[in-house]
């Protein structure tokens, strides 16, 4: 790593209003990037991450407007700065790369031309800075990020290229005029395993090779852990704890980060998640005080009088908490007690034989094997478009063109739900991996958990039912007064609740959770991952959790398949398939996986 | 199902969440959505209030025709001698009437088609949307013309067929809105469950549909009142002695020079019932776009302060 140079980015006590008033969504927001260095601003949904980044480049929201503080990048302050300033040095000086590659590019120009174009639109900074020429240029770049050998790549659509060729294509028109400043904003969200982990290994090299200050902006601990040097953590649009990558994961000393911390899966270990209950205030609704105290474990009277004081702890790691003498010292998570009770001769719930599935005359799943037994979890995991949601959906009837076997306690399933019998499709519930559109919002919860309740048991009375919404509700962690609200009201752990509930409900054996946790943030993804496990305990389900997200698996799974291109390639118990893998596919893609770190250690990324 | 101990069961939640209610009351907060809502309630007013208050019989013969206003004639007479402003008064509800009947059957035919095309897909989807293709074909005057000129001028008839000929686009832009949420996962979920289709397209996805449905009903209707105004004018519709607006601007154009206001107050009325229900219907269309962008971002209430106000 090349030692840390001159300041690149400086911001200083940066506050975002909603515009003409004082309710603020961005609050007292420092930090400093040297060129080489690589910033990790790291926090869930709804903290102010974005609105940060976007200030970087001089850019607020509509409805927004900066009250104070200065944003300096490569000398110049992006909020003072004058159009035609701003845009000499967005995409020039400082350059920003989306989450999403694919709505990043336009479809309807060829990535040639929409290269070429950056280089024409500073042409001036290309030759000020020696790039020479444009087209030998873009060339260079395009070696840099790894597209090189790609034939008539510059004559191709976006829609032509993977998930991962269209993020290096982003990278190279952020990285073809050498900037001094790089905002990256979750750009591998979209991304699986392995294709991360190659985008990744880019972005640190061109960033240490060229010196380039870079914000790096994920919501994912592990992934922002292996890569960045230092770290900032923001809740409810304020900074809580900054620091080196190592003092923040070895010693974390805000209560906040030391919960996500715990919420984090390991691929490495079986341990409980911690999720942390409720939800980060409302910008009109935040606390006098600290901000996370209604959620803090370790609250006092004091943290709710007043705006809380940033503490110094020793080698400039920052922390906005008045009661860091609770937590110095490591952070361990109780390690999970696989429960030995469980009857190793299990009856065989599922068992899915032979199938083979097919969009149109494409075969998506061929040959695929699987059984998940009485009171079982059966992890299915595989990058996207492995076919995993595929197989999901011929189980429960939803994809119809398949050939095959599916047996359900012993009774051949017909291929689609509407042919199954009613006793079935009660058994077998099926919860959806986007909780935005899983719920009917015209309904309210009590309504919908309600449904197929009065679906299978037409002649229960309204009484019995609401009865059983009202129970089902608080198993799973919502009061009554969920029960009159409408979906949109709800944030989306909640919603994945209800979905839970409306599954729950009529008392199924199998529950095949496709990707649930996907669309959550890490400290939700624990509490419904805990909740699952719960009841699935209590209630002697079968599961089949279907995920990408391997260190899921660990803490949820005894079971697991491996797909890759709709092929079975390794199943196993879990601490076997994870510790000793067989399958090449299934080693690669143990490797793959961002794992953090905790301790003292220096973080790292695997070597290439 | 046994009874858990400990356990309230609150009272059932109200019921209109967004619903029909709710899109008119915010419609109607809007500044362009009062100005319609106005005009819309006034010409309803002068239609309604009218044949109460018409001081003469709308088919007698007072004065000379196309005699200017004077004290027994307000606003003159018309093309034999009757009272402009009785017939005016007179002329408005029946008019209304009749549009929206025709509004009611071609959006409830039209709903239904285009949801089931939208829905079921296949095979239903190709016969009910080339029929509506063919139907199209022809512009929706001449096919309304078409049908009344077979069988001739009768009430039932002119409200048959309009209705009929705003079908075929009612159930166009409903078989797209369908599609859109036949593709998510609530109605996937109750699929899974094994309810009947045509249960699943009346309890999950139509009440996804309002704010469309609603936009549709404020158009069909502006549509309708030129349509049947259209067809009186040109003597099809209510047969003559009785009074309407459209009549009403046919029989006495030839008098315009000597009684405009025989032509022109119908003419205004009209214009201002077209104008204010098209106003009203842009301000229920700018308040469903709203909803929907809440209803399917699923805006978190951390974020609502990201988004634009």
């Amino acid at each position: 790593m090349t030692p840390p140079g001159d300041v690149r980015v400086d911001v200083r006590g940066l506050r975002i209003v909603l515009a003409g008033s004082s309710v603020d969504v961005i609050d007292d927001v420092s930090f400093r990037v040297r060129s080489g260095e690589l910033l990790g601003l790291v926090g869930e949904s709804g903290s102010g991450k974005t609105t940060v980044a976007l200030a970087l480049l001089g850019h607020v929201r509509r409805g927004l407007e900066v009250a104070a503080g200065r944003v300096l990048v490569a000398d110049t302050d992006m909020v003072k700065a004058s159009g035609q300033q701003l845009q000499r040095l967005r995409g020039g000086e400082v350059v920003y790369i989306p989450q999403d590659p694919a709505s990043a590019l336009n479809p309807a120009l060829r990535i040639g031309t929409q290269l070429m174009e950056v280089l024409r639109t500073h042409r001036q900074m290309v030759s000020a800075k020696g790039l020479g020429d444009p087209k030998a240029r873009l060339e260079q770049t395009l070696e840099e990020v790894g597209l090189g050998r790609i034939p008539r790549l510059l004559k191709a659509y976006p829609h032509q290229l993977s998930g991962g060729q269209q993020q290096r294509v982003v990278l190279a028109m952020a990285f073809a005029l050498r900037p001094s400043v790089i905002v990256l904003d979750e750009p591998t969200t979209a991304l699986d395993v392995t294709t991360q982990r190659h985008v990744l290994d880019t972005v640190r090299r061109l960033c240490s090779a060229y010196g380039v200050a870079a914000i790096y902006i994920s919501h994912d601990l592990a992934v922002v852990g292996g890569l960045a040097t230092t770290l900032t953590v923001m809740y409810a649009g304020k900074v809580i704890e900054s620091g080196t990558t190592a003092a923040v994961f070895g010693r974390p000393a805000h209560p906040y980060t030391r919960r996500l911390l715990r919420a984090i899966p390991s691929p490495e270990r079986s341990e409980v998640l911690q999720g942390i209950e409720g939800q980060p205030p409302h910008p009109t609704r935040r606390p006098r005080g600290c901000d996370f105290a209604p959620r803090c474990p370790l609250v006092a009277p004091a943290c709710s009088d007043g705006p809380v004081p940033v503490v110094s702890l020793p080698g400039g790691h920052l922390v906005r908490c008045l009661r860091t003498e609770l937590t110095t010292g490591p952070d361990i998570r109780e390690p999970l007690e696989i429960s030995t009770s469980r009857r190793e001769d299990r009856d065989t719930q599922l068992c899915v034989s032979g199938l083979s599935a097919r969009y149109g005359t494409t075969e998506v799943l061929s040959d695929v094997t699987l059984t998940v037994g009485r009171d079982q979890c059966v992890a299915l995991v595989g990058e996207s478009g492995s076919g995993k949601t595929t197989l999901a959906r011929c189980v429960v009837g939803l994809h119809t063109s398949w050939s095959g076997q599916v047996q359900f306690r012993g009774q051949h399933l017909p291929r689609s739900a509407r042919q199954r019998r009613p006793q079935v499709l009660q058994a077998i519930q099926y919860i959806f991996q986007n909780p935005y559109t899983a719920l009917n919002p015209r309904k309210t919860i009590g309504q919908i958990i309600e449904k197929p309740l009065h679906h299978f048991y037409p002649s229960s009375s309204r009484s019995e039912r609401d009865e059983r919404v009202a129970r089902v509700l608080s198993d799973v962690a919502l009061g009554p007064d969920f029960w009159s609200r409408y979906p949109d009201q709800l944030s989306g752990g909640e919603r994945q609740r209800v979905a839970i509930a409306r599954a729950l409900v009529v008392s199924p054996e199998l529950l095949v959770c496709d990707e649930i946790t996907s669309a959550l943030d890490v400290s939700v993804q624990a509490t419904i991952v805990e909740l699952l496990r719960h009841l699935q305990a209590e209630r002697h389900l079968s599961l089949l959790f279907i995920t990408h997200n391997l260190a899921l698996v660990r803490s949820i799974a005894q079971t697991v398949t491996v797909l890759s291109e709709g092929k079975v390639v390794e199943s196993g118990p879990v601490k076997r398939v994870f510790e000793r893998p067989e399958n090449p596919y299934t080693v690669r893609l143990m490797e793959d996986v961002p794992k953090v770190v905790r301790g003292e250690q220096q973080p790292r990324l695997p070597a290439p | 199902m046994a009874t858990a101990p400990g356990i309230t069961v609150p009272a059932p939640p109200a019921r209109h969440h967004e619903g029909w209610a709710a899109i008119v009351r915010q419609a109607a907060s809007l500044p362009r959505g009062r100005v319609g809502l106005g005009v819309l309630g006034l010409v309803v007013a002068v239609a309604v209030v009218g044949p109460f208050v018409a001081p003469h019989s709308p088919t007698a013969s007072i004065v000379a025709p196309f005699s200017g206003p004077s004290g027994q004639a307000v606003l003159g007479g018309d093309m034999l001698g009757r009272d402009v402003l009785s017939r005016v008064l007179d002329g408005g509800w029946v008019l209304l009437a009749m549009a929206a009947a025709a509004t009611a059957l071609g959006v409830t035919i039209g709903t239904a088609s285009g949801v089931a095309a939208g829905y079921l897909q296949g095979r239903p989807d190709g016969f009910i949307m080339r029929t509506v293709d063919v139907l199209l074909a022809f512009p929706q005057l001449v096919f309304a013309l078409l049908l009344v000129s077979i069988i001739g001028p009768t009430v039932w008839l002119t409200v048959l067929a309009v209705g009929l000929s705003h079908a075929p686009q009612v159930a166009r832009v409903m078989r797209s809105a369908t599609l859109d949420v036949s593709e998510r996962d609530f109605v996937k979920a109750t699929e899974l469950l094994g309810v009947k289709r045509r249960r699943i397209m009346a309890g999950e996805i139509l009440p996804n549909l309002v704010s469309p449905l609603m936009v549709e009903i404020g158009l069909r209707l502006t549509y309708s009142i030129v349509i049947i105004a259209g067809l009186s004018f040109l003597g099809f519709g209510q047969p003559p002695p009785s009074p309407n607006w459209g009549i009403m601007i046919n029989e006495n154009r030839q008098g315009l020079v000597l009684n405009p206001w025989a032509v022109v107050v119908p003419a205004i009325l009209i214009a201002l019932l077209t104008i204010g229900a098209s106003t009203f219907t842009d301000a229920v269309a700018r308040v469903t776009i709203g909803i929907d962008r809440k209803a399917e971002t699923g805006a978190l209430p951390a974020l609502v302060a990201g988004e634009e106000p």
